[in-house]
């Protein structure tokens, strides 16, 4: 902890200043003179090392913990994203399992009441040698990311360890962790806190046990919290990241004793991405002198060659001269005005830009995967944009979009119609959309207005894609807008790691790919209104016809052959309404959507589009979890769609309204907290199915 | 209600025919169509021989397969039904009856077949002069709107009611008054005086303007309903009572007047039963003002619309008569118009003792 002297004094000078502020107003001068009369040597009695305690306390709010609700999102977060972090290096499609228990002192607490939880995070991911083991999760700012350009979910080494510390300074519990690094390995078991003085681990605990996983890690956490649902909860996290990351299978035990599985559906590893060196424009000028001190190159030239990306031998020598040092001049003792021209001369020499290999985005296959596996829509649309560099660091921006209101399937019980009375009309849909925003495959969900991705969203014209709009609002109706940042170096507004900050390459990226992911829905939105308008017509006839027999029939004195003429009014129909012409409008045709890549469609007769993608999501959602039957008024069975080779999605006419509430009620689960329609959910005790299958 | 056969009447052979278009229209893998008399003035033309208001030939389809139709033409079948089922049951009832029996929630859908009354009222209008049935042949009445008083006995549901005896309140006019439904028995009165305003009415019956004058007063509230307007053409025909109109001083009053004279341009398929081309204006006229010294304060200003209205009635080619051209560009030009009310500014009797008595003794009238 390189600057734990400079905060010291740092915190301890504000909280003297701010312990004299309530005297001046009365009398100016003796409080003027009580400033003064602090001499350095009073000063430097106060000053001392504050210890890691100290400084967690007062930093909590910056590292995710200022409150009990955020804190327990903050040590499921950490612990997800290293599980996720580990297998993705290690080569391995993760599988991981959360599980959040209440921990009452006697009585049962019911879980939105208690403010004690367990939170255990398992993987199977590559394990962690043993020596490391209390270093990890008991030392703060330690890590094997932090030295290194490359794309990962944790970037400071403070993540895990801050959790633990978290846990001990609110329950005074240990962190416990188990880990084994391969079937031959023994698996260790761990109780570890951090030694607030030193900031270095203290084991309570070191034992071998039998774990029944060949591979992989467990930590426990004891942490005080408030568990919360709806907006920004441990739920709407999860399955944030489940759309992100379909490759993972995640399986979520809420502390009300409901499980939650997310399938894998998507069974390719994201790339590997490569590390690459930081590139002269992306660096600070402090961050340059701490290279000047860290490098193992004795010379400038060399230092400058090997530890940048894009400086070859000639243009270090030309830096060099156009700085006006000696190539071979020792890299340690560059400071003060010489080490800011040679900063200023590298922002001011032209490089290439840095390579972009070296980012992994989640891809468009994969986005559509997420969006169509926990969103339920009509349209389904995902764009990748080419690498761009913002200062020096190579980024990606992904968006993609889910629209619309699922048409209901049909095996479901339809709801009866409500006649309606005089003057009743339907009531306006004013559903704004959503934005969901990521940053490195991790979901963001606090300071959202802040956010150069929701910016953008704000700052597109969803006008021209036949949407509604008010000035400065997010588009109307029923959409989820998804966007994704992918960078070596995502840069936050905070180090909280909340919202994305303002750069023109940034928001230039993400305005071009919800532009393209627009185009795409303005496309599909008008397709299937002049389908609708067709159908629509096709449909007046359809139930006018009904009417007008059964009252042709009563005329007759009910003597009538119904249906004889019935058919006879319905093939009259059918041909005034363009027949072979309004199916193929209607998608009945089925062929697929034109001028629309990488989207899904789901219509009242079944999907179009990337159909592989979807029907993989189909697959997998029927296979890997078995039917849940719940009993709660209201919540859908998990599984309605049958796994087959040519996936339809039977549902009644788009048109007709008893789908749109229930598809809305479904739709907002993303965000509302209830139990999703897609989620698998099991209450113990209530499920007359078998439980999850092992 | 005396037609009661077991065979179907005249009007429910007419109703189950629309039932026939249609199955013979599916037949041929053809549109049915229903074929309705435009109710409107291009299609009403002045028999001057007559003095009546007819109907023209020109006819509306209405089409089943036709996005814009297709409701409407819906809605006429089913309240075609409805009416049938009246026949059936040999039941009159209301219009507003109709519109809630054949309103429900098409299956499948949010939708009803009618939202609201003004939607069927229309349709069985359209019934009416595409059947060319009555409304009570049809059984549907309206309200009852309108009053009598005078010396006439009628019989009605073997009730015998003297219109002589009843007060100042009179007889309420039944919507439907067919000789089938209300008889009259005797009728000793000299003239019928209708009279647009149920005040007035009341003011000349308090007065037992009608004994002294030996006559009837009608009045229909405003625009005369069928029934008013069908009893006065009644006495006016089976008793040879001339028929007297008193209507306020404006387009409104002109037009109620027209109406009774030579018929309605809705329904000018009804002129001949309904329309008295003999029928009288007595006044207010625009002349009266002058004659009566009635002080310009007691008008009112014409707005934009008795103007264009007015002008409309100029074109009209029943007000073609020079002396009705002058009535109504007197009043244009005086930009005022005149309530029957405003005789009450010289007395609160002025109405009864002097103004009707002096106009009715100098035939001082408008054909
Ligand atoms: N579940 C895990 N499996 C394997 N390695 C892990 C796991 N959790 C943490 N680590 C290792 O511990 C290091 C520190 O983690 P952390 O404190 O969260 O910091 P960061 O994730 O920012 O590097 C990680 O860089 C990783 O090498
Ligand atoms: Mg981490």
């Amino acid at each position: 902890m390189a600057t734990k002297k400079a905060s010291a004094s740092e915190t301890e000078s504000i909280s003297s200043a701010s312990r004299s502020t309530p005297e001046p107003v009365a009398t100016k001068k003796p409080a003027a003179k009580s400033a003064e009369r602090v001499t350095a040597v009073e000063m430097g009695a106060r000053q001392r090392e504050i210890s890691v305690s100290e400084f967690f306390t007062k930093n909590r709010h910056l590292l995710g913990f200022d409150n009990p609700r955020k804190a327990l999102l903050t040590c499921v977060k950490e612990a997800v994203d290293n599980a996720l972090d580990a297998c993705e290096e290690a080569g391995i499609l993760p599988d991981v399992t959360v599980r959040l228990e209440v921990v009452s002192n006697g009585q049962p607490v019911a879980a939105s009441q208690a403010n004690r939880f367990r939170v255990t995070v398992t993987d199977n991911g590559p394990g962690i040698v043993r020596q490391q083991i209390p270093r990890i999760f008991a030392k703060l700012l330690y890590g094997s990311k932090f030295h290194r350009l490359r794309m990962s979910r944790g970037q400071q080494g403070i993540g895990i360890s801050a959790a633990g510390m978290y846990g001990q300074l609110t329950t005074g519990k240990p962190v416990k962790i188990i880990s084994r690094i391969g079937p031959k390995a023994a698996a260790h078991f761990f109780e570890v806190q951090i030694d607030t003085k030193k900031n270095e681990p203290l084991v309570h605990e070191n034992k071998q046990i039998d774990w029944e996983q060949p591979r992989g890690t467990q930590v426990t956490l004891e942490v005080e919290g408030k568990y919360q649902k709806g907006r920004a909860s441990v739920d709407e996290w999860l399955e944030q990241t489940s759309i992100a990351n379909p490759h993972v299978k995640l399986i979520y035990h809420t502390p009300e004793g409901e499980t939650k599985e997310y399938a894998r559906t998507y069974h390719e590893l994201p790339p590997q991405p490569r590390e690459i060196k930081p590139h002269p424009y992306g660096i600070e000028f402090g961050m340059l002198l701490k290279m000047l001190q860290d490098t193992k190159s004795h010379t400038v030239a060399g230092f400058l060659e090997s530890d940048f990306c894009r400086v070859s031998a000639q243009i270090a020598e030309d830096i060099c001269k156009a700085a006006k040092v000696s190539p071979d001049a020792k890299p340690r003792e560059l400071k003060g005005p010489v080490a800011e021209t040679l900063y200023k001369t590298l922002q001011e020499t032209k490089l290439m830009a840095p390579p972009t290999n070296c980012i992994s985005p989640i891809g468009e296959k994969a986005i559509l995967s997420g969006l169509y596996k926990q969103i339920k829509g009509e349209f389904y649309t995902a764009v990748s944009r080419p690498p761009a560099v913002y200062r020096g660091n190579p980024f990606i921006i992904e968006a993609g979009l889910a629209y619309g209101n699922r048409p209901q399937d049909q095996n479901k019980p339809q709801q009866p119609t409500m006649p309606k009375a005089e003057g009743e009309g339907e009531e306006e849909d004013s559903e704004l959309a959503r934005v969901i925003r990521y940053a490195n495959r991790v979901p963001l969900l606090y300071q959202q207005s802040a956010c150069s991705t929701f910016k953008a969203v704000l700052s597109t014209t969803w006008k021209n894609y036949g949407l509604t709009q008010s000035r400065g609002a997010l588009p109307g109706g029923p959409m989820v807008i998804f966007v994704h940042m992918a960078s070596v170096w995502v840069p936050f507004t905070s180090e909280s790691k909340e919202a994305i900050a303002d750069y023109d390459e940034i928001q230039k990226e993400i305005t071009l790919a919800l532009r393209e992911c627009g185009r795409r829905l303005g496309l599909f939105v008008r397709r299937r209104e002049r389908a609708a308008s067709e159908f629509r017509r096709r449909n007046i006839f359809e139930l006018y016809i009904e009417e007008v027999v059964e009252a042709c029939n009563r005329l007759k004195g009910g003597k009538l052959p119904k249906e004889k003429l019935k058919a006879q009014l319905q093939k009259i129909a059918s041909a005034r309404t363009g027949g072979q012409k309004t199916d193929h409008a209607l998608g009945k045709t089925g062929a697929g959507p034109e001028g629309l890549p990488h989207s899904i469609i789901v219509t009242a007769e079944g999907i179009e589009g990337e159909t592989a993608v979807a029907s993989q999501v189909e697959a997998d959602q029927a296979g890997t979890a078995p039917r849940a039957t719940s009993d709660a008024p209201g919540e859908t069975t998990p599984i309605e769609k049958p796994a087959s080779k040519a996936p339809v999605v039977k549902a009644r006419h788009p048109e007709k309204s008893p789908r749109k509430a229930a598809a809305k009620s479904e739709q907002t689960t993303l965000f509302g907290g209830k139990s999703g329609s897609k989620m698998k959910t099991a209450k113990p005790g209530k499920s007359t199915a078998p439980r999850k299958q092992k | 209600m005396a037609t009661k056969t077991k065979n179907p009447t005249v009007v429910e052979k007419k109703l189950i025919g629309l039932a026939d278009i249609v199955i013979q229209a599916a037949e041929r893998s053809k549109d049915p169509t229903l074929q309705i008399p435009i109710r409107a003035l291009s299609n009403v033309s002045f028999n001057e021989k007559k003095g009546l208001i007819e109907m023209g030939s020109k006819k509306q389809e209405r089409s089943f397969f036709n996005v814009g139709m297709a409701k409407r033409f819906m809605q006429t079948v089913l309240v075609a039904d409805a009416l049938s089922e009246l026949q059936r049951a040999d039941l009159t009832t209301s219009l507003r009856e109709i519109y809630y029996r054949t309103k429900h929630t098409i299956k499948d859908s949010h939708e009803n077949t009618f939202d609201a009354q003004d939607e069927s009222d229309p349709v069985i209008e359209d019934l009416e002069v595409s059947l060319a049935a009555l409304r009570e042949e049809l059984h549907v009445s309206a309200e009852n709107r309108g009053s009598i008083v005078g010396p006439v006995v009628f019989g009605d549901d073997g009730d015998r009611v003297d219109c002589s005896k009843l007060g100042k309140g009179g007889y309420s006019v039944p919507s439907i008054v067919e000789p089938e439904y209300l008889e009259i028995r005797r009728c000793t009165a000299d003239f019928v005086l209708l009279v647009e305003k149920g005040t007035q009415w009341n003011r000349l019956s308090e007065d037992k303007f009608w004994r002294r004058y030996n006559c009837i007063l009608l009045t229909g509230n405003g625009q005369p309903p069928r029934g008013v307007r069908r009893l006065a053409c009644r006495l006016h025909e089976e008793h040879r009572l001339p028929v007297y109109v008193l209507v306020d001083n404006d387009p409104w009053g002109y037009y109620i007047y027209s109406v009774v004279k030579q018929g309605s341009i809705n329904l000018a398929f009804e002129s001949e039963r309904m329309a008295i081309p003999k029928a009288k204006f007595v006044g207010l006229s625009s002349a009266d003002p002058e004659n009566y010294e009635l002080p310009r304060n007691v008008g009112i200003k014409l707005n934009d619309k008795d103007i264009a209205r007015a002008k409309e009635l100029l074109n009209y080619q029943w007000f073609k008569k020079p002396a009705w051209q002058a009535e109504i560009k007197r009043m244009l030009a005086s930009g005022l118009k005149y309530e029957l009310d405003a005789l009450a500014n010289k007395d609160f009797q002025y109405l009864t003792k002097k103004y009707l008595p002096k106009k009715l003794q100098e035939r001082d009238w408008l054909d």
